[in-house]
C-alpha cells in the first residue's frame, strides 16, 4: 500500500500531506529505506556473517553495478530470480520497491545510524509566532509545526492543567483544596509553583518508581512453578528515595548495576544493586541451578539493554543480530562484564534498629554479668565435661577442590565454600603431616552469616534456605580405600522424605541417602564416624558428596581426627568449648574461663531458671529485614563467560571476555572490565544512547507516545524521532542538569507544548486508577515505602495456583495503600492490576500496552474496592450542607477536577431524584447498599450510586 | 498476500506522519488514533481454516505415555535394568540418575475402532472415539521441569512474558462473540506449575489475555452487580456512565470513548450470559451422563460441557487446565485417578461435539508438556516407588475435530520407549499445525514487540501434514 495512496483516501489531511510530500522527493536513508533493506534484506544480506548469501550485504553501501543489480532483482517478475526470494515471505510492496528504485537513482546515500552517533547541538530554530514559546523546547516543536503550516493548539484551562500535572506528577488526582489554590492564585507564575509544589511532594517519587520498576521486573516472589516468596521491598523504598532525593541519572544508574563495587560501599548503595536481583529463580525440585542461572543473565542483558541503551539485544542471544550491528558474540562479551557475582541477601539494620540491638545486648550482657550460678554446680559440670571431653586435632587440608566453586581456608581452620553450586558437588580434600592411630573423624558443619539463614548449608532454591545434605564421605589413606564401622551425629534431619538421616547413612553408598542437619540453620551440628582400626599415613584422602535433588552442599565446615580409642559420640558441645575442657582449667586465660562459665549459663539446666528474663530479652532482639543484593567475586575467581551456540545453554563455546558492543564507543582506557567498569560506561556523556533513551521515555511519559515512537527500540528497526534536533537537545540538557529527572520533567512540563488544550491522553494505569479511586474517597493511606500489602481480593482468585495460591489479606490502614506497594506475586498477579495492563514482572517492560476491556468495566462496575470508594463517597456527600446541585458540583469535582456543564448536571440530577426515589420507596434496599442501617441511608444510598457513576467515566480513568 | 502485521512502510509513514503533525492536531482530533490505531487485533485468516475453535484440554503433570498411548511390552522383560547408557546419552534428569533401572508398562493394552490404535485399558471411552482421533506418539520438547515445560508448549518460548495460543488466537482471528470472551481458561484438579503465564497475552494488549471463570464465586470476577444493586439501577448507572461518556465524545472528539461505551455494552451482557452459560439445568441428563458432569459440582467433567456450551456460543479458544499427572511414584495409582476423571468427559467431548455437528470445526487437543521415563523413579528419601520421571525425549498426546484426519496415529519410538524412531513432531510443529488448521500461517502471525517481530513457533515450526484432513 502506497503511503500516498493511503492518505489520498482521506482527503481531509490532504493539505498538511502535501508538504510533506515534497520532502519525501529523495527518500531518506535512516526513515524509509533502512527499515525495508532491515526488514526485507538484512536477514540474508546484513551483519550476520553466518547467514550471508551471495556474499552481498546491504548493511554498508555496495559497488554501484550491485545496486543497478538489485533494481533488476528487486522488480523482476522471474520467480526463480525475485528478490527477496518468495521463500523468505517477505515480499515487497508496489511502493517499498519504488522508493528503493529512488534511492538508488539519487546515488543510494547511506548514513549513520542516528541514535549510534552522539547528540549534535544545534541552535534554536526559528520560529514566526514568536510569543508563543515558554521555553527551549517549544522552539523546536513549533519550527515543526510553523514548517506543516500548522498553530499550536491553545492553553488548557487550570482545571484540566492541574488533573494533568498531578497525574503525570504524582500519579494522584488533585484534591478539591489544591484545585481552589491553584485556581484563586492569581501571580503570574502559579503554574510553575504548582509544579515545584508537586515535584517536591514524597508521592512524586511514588509515582515515577512505578515505570523504573516495570523496567526492573520488580516482584515479590520468585516465579516460576513455586513461586516463593523473596525480600526485596526495601530495594523499592530505595527507588522511592533515590527519585525523591533526585538522585542524578548517572549517579542512580552505577549504584544499581554496582553500587556494591564503589569504594566505600554504603549500606543504601549495597541495596541499590537488587535492580538485577530482580530475576527469577527457578525452585523446582528438578531443575539445573546453572541453567536458570544462565536464564537469568541472558535477562540481565536484555534488561540492561533496553533500560539504558533502547536496544533489543535479546536477538544476539542466539545469533548475530539481523538487523542492528550486533554480533552473536558480542552479546556474550556484555554478559562477561556482569557475570562475576555473588547473590547474598544483605540484613539491613535500620539506624534505630541497630540502637535497639545494642540496648538489648547491653542489658543482656548486664544481666549475665549479675546472673547467681551455684558454684558448685558448675564445679561438678566442668568435671563431668572434662571428664568425656575428647582431644581432637583439626587437620588442614594441602589440598582442596570443589567440582564447581572454591574452597577457602579460614583462620579458625574450618573450610567456606564460595562460588556455584549444582545439584552434585563434590569437595575433594588431601591431608598430610597427620597424627599417628587416628581412630575416629570428626566432620564438623558450621554456621556462616555469609550462607544462606547463616549455614551451614548453601541451599537457595527448594529447600529450607542453609539446608545441607551429606550424601556421602569416602576416605582413602595412601591410595587405600577406608571403612568406617560406625557413627554419630549430635542432630540429624531431613527436609522431606522419611528415610532418616545419620552420619552412617553417609556411608553407605547410596546417594539418595546421608545425614542432614534440616531446621539447625544457623547453628552448628557435628557428626563422628569411626574407622575399622586405627591409621597412620602419609596423606589421606577424603570427598565430600551432596547429591541432593537441589543444590544443597556444605557451606562451611571443619575436620578433626583423634587416637582417642573408645567409640565416640557426637557432642552438642561446639568444638571450641570441648578443646577448653581438654586443658587444665588452671591453665586457661581469664577469656577463657569466662566463655566456658558463659556457655554454661547459656545451656546448662541448672541455669535454666535464671536465664528467663535474658530470653526474653533475646526474643526482643529487632529482627532486621532483608534484601537481595550483589557482591563481586574476587578477582582471583572470576566466572569464566562463554559463547553459548544457538544460546542454548548445554553449548557453550570458546571463553569471551568484557567488550563493549562494537558500534559504540569503546570503554575509556583505564576503566574497569568489570560491572562498575559498565555501570560508568552507561552513563558516559561519550554514550549517545542513554542520556537519549531517558529522556525519551521522560516524554513518552508526558505525552504518552516518544519523540522516538519506540521507547524500547533505537536500533535499526526501531522509529526514527519525529524531532530529532529536539531530542538532542534534551539528552544533552539532561547532562548539563547534571542528571537532574526534576529539573528535566521540569522543564517539559513547563513548555507552552505541554500546556496546550489538546494532544495526548490516554488511559491512567492500572495502579493509578485504584489510587485515584482511593483518593478521590478520601480511603487512601498515604504511608510512603515499606513491605508489600495484600489488599482485598476475591478469594478465586487463588483457583489453580500452584501451591494453593494463598493470599493473606492485609488488615486496616493496609489494605488502603497506593498500589505501588500491592504484593506481587507472579504466578498470581493482582486481579484488578492484571486486568488493566500492568506486567506480571517476569521481564523487562518499557512501555505498557493500553487495553480496553468489558472485564474492566466489570471491575469498576461492581469491584467490591469501587463500591467501598462509591459508598465512601456517598457518606461524605450526605454529610455535606447545601443545594443538592452544589454537592453534586463537589462530588463532581472530587472526581473528575472540573465542574460539570449544565447537561451533565441535568442527567445527574434525573438520576439522583429516579434513584433517590426507589430507594425511598423500599424498591431498593439502601441499607444493603451502603451497608448500613443509621443515618439517612436513601440519600447516602443514592449520592453513592451516583459516585459509582462518576468512578465508570471514561475521564476518571483517563489523563488529558 | 501480505503478513497480517501493517507492513513497514505503510506503519512506519502512516506513524511517521500522525507523529510529525501530532503536536497540535486537536482540532482535528487524531489523538486517539495516535495511541490506539497501531497495534490493533489483526483479525483475519490468511487462508480458508479448517477450524474455527479450539478446545485445549491440557494435561498439567505431564501424563505417563507409556500407559496411556505407547505400548511397550519390551519393557517388561528388561525391569530391573539399567538403560545402555548408549541409549541415555547426556540426558539431565529432574530426580533420578541415569543407571535408574526399567520400569515395564502397568496396564495392558489393546487395539481399538476401525483404525485399531492401541490404547491401554485405562482409556475405555476413548477407545470408543478412537476412529475420531489422531494420536500422535512422537511428540518431544526442550524443556524437561514443568513451569518452563507447559509455559514452552503454551507460549513457544520457556521463560515467562509471551502471549499463549489463545492470545494469538484471538489477535489473529478476533472474537466470534460480543456476548462472551474470545478466550476463556478453567482450571480443574490441583495448583497448575506454569501459573499465569500460561494464558497470558504476554507483551500483547491484555484484552487477548484469557478470561478465567472461577469454579467458586463469580463464574469471572465481578460479574454479578454488587449488593444492594438491582438489574434496573445497574441499567440506570448504566445509561447515566454512557450520557456522560458521549457528552465526553462530543467534546473530545476521541475513539478510545467510543471503544469505552462499547465495552460497557459487552460487560452489561456478559452479566445476563456468564450466568445463563454457567446454568446447567437446560442440559438433558444424558448429556449430564455422557459426560458424568454433576451440575452444581466443579470438575473436570462440567468444564467439558462448559467448554462445549462457550464453543455454541462463540467463544474462540477454550483452556482447560488439569492438574495432577506428575506421577514421580506409584504411577499406576497416578494414572488410574487421573484417566478416572478425564477420560469419559474428554471422549464425551467429542461425541457431543459430533452430534451437534461442531466437531468438523472444531478442534480439540489432549495431551500435557512432555512424557515419563521408561526408568523407575524410586526414592525412598523422597518416598517415592514405582514412579517415572520426566521425560522431554518423546511422549504422546492426541487431536480430534476441525481439519484431524480421525484414526489414525503418528509416528513411533524405540523398542524402549526413549527415543523417537519415526516422524519426531516439536512443539513448536504442532503449534505450527493448529495455526494452520485454523486458517492462519505461523510464519505470517507476527506481533512486533520492542523492535522485534515474534511469533508463536519463534523460527520454527513445519506443519504435521499427515494429521490433516
Amino acid at each position: 500500500m502506497a503511503p500516498g495512496r493511503l492518505i489520498m483516501k482521506r482527503p481531509w489531511v490532504l493539505a498538511i500531506l502535501a508538504i510533506n510530500f515534497t520532502a519525501l522527493a529523495e527518500p531518506d536513508f535512516q526513515r524509509e529505506i533502512r527499515p525495508i533493506l532491515a526488514g526485507h534484506c538484512f536477514k540474508c544480506h546484513g551483519p550476520d556473517e553466518k547467514k550471508r548469501q551471495g556474499d552481498l550485504r546491504l548493511d554498508i553501501r555496495p559497488e554501484e553495478n550491485v545496486l543497478a543489480h538489485l533494481v533488476k532483482r528487486i522488480n523482476t517478475t522471474e520467480s526463480e530470480d525475485i528478490m527477496p526470494p518468495p521463500s523468505a515471505k517477505k515480499p515487497l510492496s508496489e511502493t517499498q520497491r519504488k522508493i528503493l528504485k529512488e534511492w538508488i537513482q539519487n546515488g543510494a546515500k547511506y548514513s549513520e545510524h542516528w541514535a549510534f552517533i552522539p547528540p549534535k547541538a544545534s541552535p534554536l530554530p526559528e520560529v514566526s509566532q514568536r510569543d508563543w514559546p515558554r521555553n527551549d523546547i517549544d522552539y523546536f516543536i513549533l519550527s515543526n509545526l510553523e514548517a506543516n503550516k500548522q498553530s499550536p493548539a491553545s492553553e488548557a484551562n487550570r482545571y484540566r492543567l492541574i488533573r494533568r500535572l498531578s497525574l503525570d506528577l504524582i500519579g494522584l488526582p488533585p484534591t478539591t483544596s489544591e484545585i481552589r489554590k491553584f485556581l484563586e492564585d492569581s501571580q503570574p507564575n502559579a503554574y510553575e509553583r504548582l509544579v515545584d509544589r508537586l515535584l517536591d511532594r514524597p508521592e512524586y517519587g511514588e509515582h515515577w518508581a512505578l515505570s523504573w520498576l516495570d523496567l526492573a521486573r520488580y516482584a515479590d516472589t520468585n516465579g516460576y512453578e513455586k513461586d516463593r516468596p523473596r525480600s526485596i521491598w526495601p530495594w523499592r523504598n530505595w527507588v522511592i528515595n533515590a527519585i525523591n532525593n533526585d538522585l542524578p541519572f548517572n549517579q542512580f544508574t552505577i549504584e544499581q548495576i554496582a553500587g556494591d563495587m564503589l569504594p566505600k560501599a554504603t549500606q543504601s548503595q549495597r541495596v541499590a544493586t537488587g535492580f538485577h536481583r530482580n530475576t527469577m529463580v527457578n525452585e523446582e525440585g528438578g531443575i539445573d541451578p546453572l541453567e536458570f542461572r544462565f536464564y537469568a543473565m541472558v535477562d540481565r542483558i536484555n534488561t540492561t539493554a533496553t533500560t539504558w541503551l533502547g536496544l533489543t539485544l535479546g536477538c544476539a542471544q542466539c545469533h548475530s543480530h539481523k538487523f542492528d550491528p550486533v554480533p552473536h558474540r558480542s552479546y556474550y562479551e556484555m554478559m562477561a562484564f556482569m557475570n562475576n557475582t555473588t547473590e547474598p541477601e544483605l540484613l539491613l539494620f535500620s539506624p534505630e534498629q541497630k540502637n535497639q540491638k545494642q540496648a538489648i545486648e547491653e542489658q543482656i550482657k548486664d544481666k549475665f554479668s549479675r546472673l547467681k550460678i551455684d558454684e558448685s554446680q558448675y564445679t561438678n559440670w566442668l568435671k563431668a565435661q572434662k571428664a568425656s571431653a575428647v582431644s581432637w586435632h583439626t587437620i588442614i587440608p594441602t589440598k582442596m577442590k570443589a567440582t564447581i566453586g572454591w574452597l577457602e581456608l579460614l583462620k579458625d581452620q574450618s573450610i567456606f565454600v564460595n562460588g556455584d553450586t549444582r545439584k552434585h558437588d563434590t569437595y575433594d580434600l588431601e591431608f598430610t603431616n597427620l597424627p599417628k592411630n587416628i581412630t575416629s573423624l570428626r566432620l564438623e558443619a558450621l554456621p556462616d552469616k555469609r550462607l544462606p539463614k547463616g549455614g551451614p548449608g548453601r541451599a537457595y532454591y527448594e529447600g529450607p534456605k542453609g539446608d545441607f545434605f551429606l550424601s556421602e564421605i569416602t576416605l582413602s589413606a595412601d591410595g587405600k580405600p577406608l571403612k568406617f564401622i560406625s557413627g554419630s551425629e549430635n542432630y540429624a534431619k531431613q527436609w522431606i522424605g522419611s528415610n532418616k538421616p545419620s552420619a552412617m547413612a553417609a556411608t553407605d553408598g547410596d546417594l539418595q541417602t546421608g545425614w542432614s542437619a534440616s531446621g539447625r540453620e544457623g547453628k552448628h551440628s557435628q557428626a563422628i564416624w569411626q574407622l575399622s582400626k586405627p591409621i597412620s599415613a602419609k596423606s589421606i584422602k577424603l570427598q565430600l558428596d551432596f547429591s541432593r535433588h537441589y543444590s544443597a552442599s556444605l557451606g562451611r565446615f571443619r575436620l578433626s581426627v583423634t587416637n582417642q580409642k573408645a567409640p565416640i559420640k557426637a557432642k552438642e558441645l561446639p568444638s571450641e568449648i570441648e578443646d577448653l575442657l581438654t586443658k587444665k582449667y588452671k591453665e586457661l586465660s581469664s577469656i577463657d574461663r569466662r566463655t566456658l562459665r558463659l556457655y554454661y549459663i547459656n545451656t546448662s539446666k541448672d541455669t535454666a531458671k535464671a536465664r528467663e528474663a535474658i530470653e526474653k530479652l533475646q526474643k526482643k532482639l529487632p529482627k532486621p529485614p532483608t534484601t537481595l543484593v550483589m557482591k563481586e567475586r574476587p578477582a582471583a575467581h572470576s566466572r569464566v563467560t562463554n559463547r553459548y551456540h544457538r544460546g542454548e545453554f548445554l553449548s557453550p563455546r570458546e571463553i569471551v571476555q568484557p567488550n563493549i558492543l562494537p558500534f559504540l564507543p569503546p570503554l575509556d582506557e583505564g576503566m574497569p572490565r568489570n560491572r562498575l567498569g559498565l555501570a560508568s560506561w552507561l552513563v558516559d556523556p561519550k554514550n549517545p544512547l542513554t542520556s537519549r533513551v531517558i529522556v525519551n521515555r521522560f516524554w513518552a511519559s508526558l505525552f504518552g507516545k516518544g519523540i522516538v515512537g519506540t521507547t524500547d527500540d533505537f536500533g535499526y528497526t526501531g522509529d526514527s524521532p519525529t524531532h530529532p534536533k529536539l531530542l538532542d537537545w534534551l539528552a544533552m540538557e539532561f547532562i548539563r542538569q547534571d542528571w537532574s529527572q526534576k529539573k528535566i520533567l521540569r522543564l517539559i512540563v513547563t513548555s507552552a507544548t505541554y500546556r496546550q488544550n489538546t494532544g495526548s491522553s490516554y488511559r491512567l494505569s492500572a495502579e493509578q486508577i485504584r489510587d485515584s479511586a482511593l483518593k478521590v474517597s478520601n480511603l487512601l493511606h498515604q504511608k510512603i515505602g515499606g513491605e508489600s500489602v495484600f489488599p482485598p481480593q476475591n478469594k478465586s482468585i487463588g483457583e489453580g495456583i500452584y501451591g494453593g495460591g494463598s493470599w493473606k489479606t492485609s488488615s486496616g490502614a493496609d489494605q488502603y495503600r497506593r498500589s505501588l506497594y500491592t504484593y506481587r506475586k507472579r504466578s498470581m498477579p493482582y486481579a484488578m492490576h492484571d486486568t488493566f495492563d500492568a506486567p506480571s514482572h517476569e521481564t523487562c517492560v518499557a512501555k505498557r500496552e493500553i487495553s480496553n476491556t468489558p472485564i474492566q468495566a466489570l471491575t469498576l462496575l461492581n469491584d467490591s474496592l469501587f463500591m467501598e470508594a462509591s459508598r465512601s463517597l456517598g457518606n461524605w456527600a450526605v454529610n455535606q450542607s447545601g443545594e443538592k446541585s452544589t454537592v453534586l458540583t463537589h462530588l463532581f469535582q472530587r472526581c473528575l477536577t472540573r465542574p460539570p456543564n449544565a447537561l451533565e448536571q441535568k442527567v445527574m440530577l434525573d438520576f439522583y431524584e429516579k434513584t433517590y426515589t426507589r430507594f425511598r420507596t423500599g424498591e431498593l434496599d439502601a441499607s444493603k447498599f451502603t451497608g448500613s442501617t443509621k443515618g439517612e441511608i436513601e440519600k447516602q444510598a443514592t449520592w453513592s450510586a451516583l459516585a459509582r457513576v462518576l468512578l465508570n467515566t471514561h475521564e476518571f480513568i483517563t489523563r488529558n | 498476500m501480505n503478513s497480517l502485521r501493517e507492513t513497514d512502510t505503510k506503519s512506519i509513514t502512516r506513524r511517521h506522519f500522525f507523529e510529525d503533525c501530532g503536536y497540535g492536531l486537536g482540532k482535528i482530533a487524531l489523538a486517539g488514533l495516535l495511541t490506539n490505531t497501531l497495534q490493533k487485533a489483526q483479525a483475519g485468516t490468511h487462508f480458508a481454516p479448517k477450524a474455527k475453535r479450539v478446545i485445549h484440554l491440557f494435561q498439567a503433570g505431564a501424563p505417563s505415555q507409556l500407559e496411556l498411548f505407547d505400548n511397550k511390552p519390551n519393557l517388561k522383560n528388561l525391569e530391573g535394568k539399567p538403560l545402555p547408557p548408549s541409549v541415555i546419552g547426556d540426558q539431565r534428569y529432574a530426580f533420578i540418575q541415569r543407571n535408574a533401572a526399567v520400569l515395564g508398562p502397568q496396564f495392558p493394552f489393546a487395539r481399538h475402532g476401525q483404525c485399531g490404535a492401541e490404547l491401554s485399558d485405562k482409556l475405555p471411552h476413548l477407545a470408543k472415539v478412537v476412529d475420531d482421533i489422531a494420536i500422535i506418539r512422537s511428540m518431544y520438547t526442550d524443556q524437561f521441569n514443568h513451569a518452563p515445560g507447559q509455559i514452552f508448549f503454551n507460549t513457544g518460548f520457556a521463560q515467562p512474558g509471551r502471549p499463549c495460543l489463545g492470545s494469538w488466537l484471538s489477535y489473529g482471528l478476533g472474537a466470534e462473540t460480543n456476548n462472551l470472551p474470545a478466550f476463556v481458561v478453567l482450571s480443574t484438579g490441583g495448583g497448575i506449575s506454569g501459573g499465569s503465564a500460561l494464558w497470558s497475552a504476554g507483551f500483547m494488549p491484555g484484552k487477548h489475555t484469557g478470561v478465567r471463570f472461577r469454579n467458586s464465586g463469580n463464574p469471572i470476577l465481578n460479574v454479578s452487580s454488587p449488593s444492594g444493586v438491582d438489574k434496573i439501577l445497574q441499567k440506570d448507572t448504566l445509561d447515566l456512565i454512557r450520557k456522560l461518556n458521549k457528552q465526553q465524545l462530543k467534546i473530545e472528539n476521541n475513539p478510545e470513548i467510543t471503544t469505552r461505551i462499547e465495552s460497557y455494552e459487552m460487560a452489561f451482557r456478559l452479566q445476563a450470559s456468564a450466568p445463563e452459560l454457567m446454568d446447567l439445568k437446560s442440559e438433558k441428563k444424558e448429556t449430564l451422563k455422557l459426560y458424568g458432569a454433576d451440575p452444581d459440582k466443579p470438575s473436570y467433567a462440567r468444564a467439558c460441557l462448559l467448554a462445549r456450551r462457550m464453543i455454541e456460543r462463540g467463544v474462540r479458544c477454550v483452556n482447560i487446565y488439569h492438574s495432577g499427572w506428575d506421577a514421580h511414584s506409584n504411577v499406576a495409582g497416578n494414572i488410574t485417578s487421573n484417566a478416572n476423571t478425564t477420560d469419559q468427559a474428554s471422549a464425551a467431548l467429542i461425541l457431543d461435539l459430533k452430534q451437534r455437528g461442531l466437531l468438523d470445526d472444531t478442534l480439540l487437543i489432549w495431551g500435557g508438556e512432555f512424557g515419563r521415563t521408561p526408568m523407575v523413579e524410586s526414592n525412598p528419601t523422597l518416598n517415592r516407588s514405582k514412579g517415572r520421571d520426566h521425560h522431554p525425549q518423546a511422549f504422546s498426546l492426541w487431536l480430534a475435530g476441525g481439519g484431524i484426519k480421525g484414526g489414525i496415529t503418528l509416528g513411533s519410538t524405540d523398542e524402549l520407549g526413549f527415543h523417537i524412531a519415526e516422524r519426531p513432531v516439536h512443539i513448536h510443529d504442532l503449534q505450527a499445525t493448529i495455526l494452520h488448521l485454523l486458517g492462519l500461517d505461523h510464519e505470517r502471525l507476527i506481533f512486533n514487540h520492542g523492535g522485534r517481530d515474534y511469533r508463536l513457533t519463534d523460527v520454527h515450526g513445519e506443519l504435521v501434514k499427515e494429521i490433516i484432513a
